[in-house]
């Protein structure tokens, strides 16, 4: 038997990968917010109702309507609205230490973006703190440009 | 530099999952059978068909399987298709013949190759038989049977195959 | 609007890991509900709802199709989601009258891969699953906005988890039962601050099925049929930054939809698999502090995924059959923190 495949108890099990290496379209609308990435910029969408979506979508989550073409810098800076605090990080995960999960309110932004704080330790997290992104020296148009975000003054 | 460059059009977004997989109840024992070069399929107590690989049901009674049953290595085509182009998973040279194999005593066919015999020559209702790897070499995986290989009996007429298609 | 009730409901144990492949899983389950139905297949209409995801097998559920018996061929249906909406479809199907009787199913086998890191595949996946933010840390965000605005505190969320677990004790299919100090509870780390296990729903493989049955038929065949008098379910943004996590808008409106309002509440099994959930949809619901809550112990104690919604329904049925309760509120979600939820409201008579 392959040293791969378990017998537990009759019933044989063998590991098993699934892969997808998408590539995907992003559109003109989130076009524009990976392309600001890549240039170490934050932007958002203005709704027709003048809030702004950051990220931005294609339609007002609140009315389902197209959103305006005006786009504008939000950030870099931003407010945490809540957070919670992963000890254990997963590969796959922004940071190999211990870090927070936060939404983020940029400035000048009406949504919150999920993204990482790296700030140590929980007792270092306060919903209210203020963050700054930190941004990859290398950067392509990704939502993994910004590493994490960090406290401000740090 | 950066505001003369190209806008994002796309990303990469790779999605990589791993899992410990099981075969399940059923499975297993057939894989274990295959493994002591056995054929094990499962007799449905209800409609008696005879299921390989067994799965531990049948789908036309929805009703649980239990009855083992040993199955001859023997069996019929029922239908082929003629691969010229190189599969990871299967190692035999090409062209080669990908069939269906009606085994003795069963109610479905089974998915296997054929070698030892030109592809132009491939039929349905042609008699084939399985040739296994040898006895210290096998395992629990289907890799134990390298292939089908035609017996040289006379073809089974379509007539008695027509419902196993 | 045609009258459509519950009449058997079965599940299966909730391991925490099956070896069983999930046909073998389903069908004993698929069975029970059948046989105690009193209906013979074929049924008119069939629908189940999984996700091939979590057990990373791809197109599982037409396999799973061999524990429902599609031959002679069946109209058949599936959803990639809780079986609560394969339910739901079922029940418009005899609304339009193409149906009078429907098998309704749904599977979860979650233990083959990393149930918090698999789900992360039904985010927005271009600035959120690339990421790989894990379910249980998502529902910690909302956990903490919760708390912080409702003044609840992690006491509370705990008391939740040792009354949810206490009832399960009753529960032969629960995956966690038993007696568990508050104290002691919070006295165990957070996986996820401010979750703590016992905050979080156990990771289970499973399934359920049940049977639909349309009007005087159903009288027929159940002394006590649990009638759908109600049923809606409602959607928010995909964006977690541009909800509300505090509140579950969607489960009130479709609990006004579904007309909870109308009448006494006995009973409520509601599908929250974060302790705090439970605290948010029983504020979106309305219910008052003589409604029991989760009998069986609730999605807390056994949350097959996919199934788990669907569970909760069966779960509120069964109080129906046995008389404990007159008027039972079911509610099912699905996807993160709440985004997706389906009301249903069943009367004994
Ligand atoms: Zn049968």
């Amino acid at each position: 038997m392959s040293d791969l495949v378990r017998d537990e108890g009759g019933v044989l099990t063998a590991p098993h990968v699934l892969e997808y290496p998408y590539r995907r379209s992003v559109g003109p609308v989130l076009g524009r917010f990976f392309t600001a990435l890549r240039d170490g910029r934050l932007v958002g969408v203005k709704t027709a109702k003048g809030r702004v979506l950051v990220p931005p979508a294609e339609y007002d989550p609140e009315t389902g309507a197209a959103v305006s073409d005006a786009f504008v810098d939000v950030g870099p800076g931003g407010v945490v609205t809540t957070w919670s605090w992963v000890s254990r990080p997963r590969a796959k995960q922004p940071l190999d230490r211990p870090f927070a999960w936060a939404l983020i309110r940029l400035d000048g932004a009406d949504t919150a973006m999920l993204h990482a704080v790296d700030a140590g330790e929980p007792s270092r997290m306060k919903t209210g703190m203020r963050v700054v992104p930190r941004w990859r020296a290398e950067r392509v148009g990704h939502i993994g440009d910004i590493e994490c975000f960090q406290p401000e003054g740090e | 530099m950066a505001d003369e460059a190209k806008p994002v059009t796309n990303i990469k977004t790779p999605m990589r999952l791993e899992y410990r997989y099981s075969a399940g109840v059923a499975t297993s024992r057939f894989l274990r059978g295959i493994g002591q070069g056995k054929i094990l399929g499962q007799r449905c107590p209800s409609c008696r068909k005879v299921y390989v690989p067994p799965r531990g049901s049948c789908p036309r009674c929805a009703v649980p399987t239990v009855e083992e049953v040993e199955l001859s290595d023997e069996g019929t085509i029922t239908t082929f298709a003629i691969v010229r182009v190189p599969s990871e998973n299967i190692d035999v040279p090409l062209p080669f013949a990908s069939v269906h194999v009606l085994l003795d005593g069963c109610d479905i066919p089974f998915f296997s190759v054929v070698q030892e015999c030109p592809v132009d020559q491939i039929r349905i209702g042609m008699r084939v038989q399985a040739v296994w790897v040898p006895k210290e070499e096998l395992t629990s995986t289907l890799q134990s049977i390298r292939y089908f290989k035609p017996t040289g009996e006379p073809d089974v007429p379509f007539e008695k195959l027509k419902e196993f298609l | 609007m045609r009258e459509v009730a519950i009449v058997s409901f079965a599940q299966a144990p909730n391991a925490r890991r099956e070896l069983r492949n999930e046909v073998e899983i389903l069908m004993p389950v698929v069975q029970e509900a059948v046989a105690r139905s009193g209906i013979e297949r074929p049924f008119d209409f069939t629908c189940s709802g999984s996700s091939d995801f979590l057990q990373g097998q791809p197109f599982a559920f037409v396999m799973a199709l061999d524990a429902a018996g599609a031959w002679p061929p069946i109209p058949e249906s599936h959803v990639e989601m809780d079986g609560a909406w394969a339910l739901y479809e079922a029940w418009v199907k005899i609304q339009t009258g193409q149906a009078e009787t429907a098998l309704v199913y749904a599977f979860g086998k979650s233990s083959p891969g990393d149930l918090p890191e698999v789900l992360a595949t039904q985010l927005d996946p271009y600035v959120l699953a690339p990421l790989w933010p894990d379910a249980v840390s998502l529902a910690a965000l909302q956990a903490r906005a919760y708390l912080e605005k409702s003044g609840h505190s992690e006491r509370d969320l705990a008391e939740v988890a040792a009354r949810s677990r206490r009832s399960a004790k009753s529960n032969p299919n629960a995956t966690v039962s038993g007696d568990y100090e508050v104290e002691k509870l919070l006295a165990t780390p957070h996986i996820a601050d401010p979750l703590r296990v016992h905050d979080c729903a156990p990771v289970c493989d499973g399934a359920v099925a049940m049977v639909l049955v349309a009007g005087d038929r159903a009288r027929k065949v159940c002394e006590r049929p649990a009638w759908i008098r109600g049923i809606d379910h409602r959607i928010e943004p995909h964006s977690l930054g541009a909800r509300d996590l505090t509140v579950s808008v969607s489960t009130r409106l479709a609990a006004e939809k579904a007309g909870v309002g109308r009448g006494a509440v006995d009973v409520a099994e509601l599908h929250a698999p974060f302790t705090h959930q439970e605290l948010i949809l029983r504020d979106a619901l309305g219910l008052g502090a003589n409604v029991k809550v989760n009998p069986s112990g609730g999605a807390l104690c056994a949350n097959p995924m996919m199934a788990a919604g669907l569970a909760r329904i069966g779960e509120a049925a069964s109080r129906i059959w046995d008389g404990s309760a007159r008027r039972a509120v079911a509610h099912a979600t699905s996807g993160p923190c709440l985004q997706q939820n389906l009301v249903c409201v069943l009367e004994g008579a």
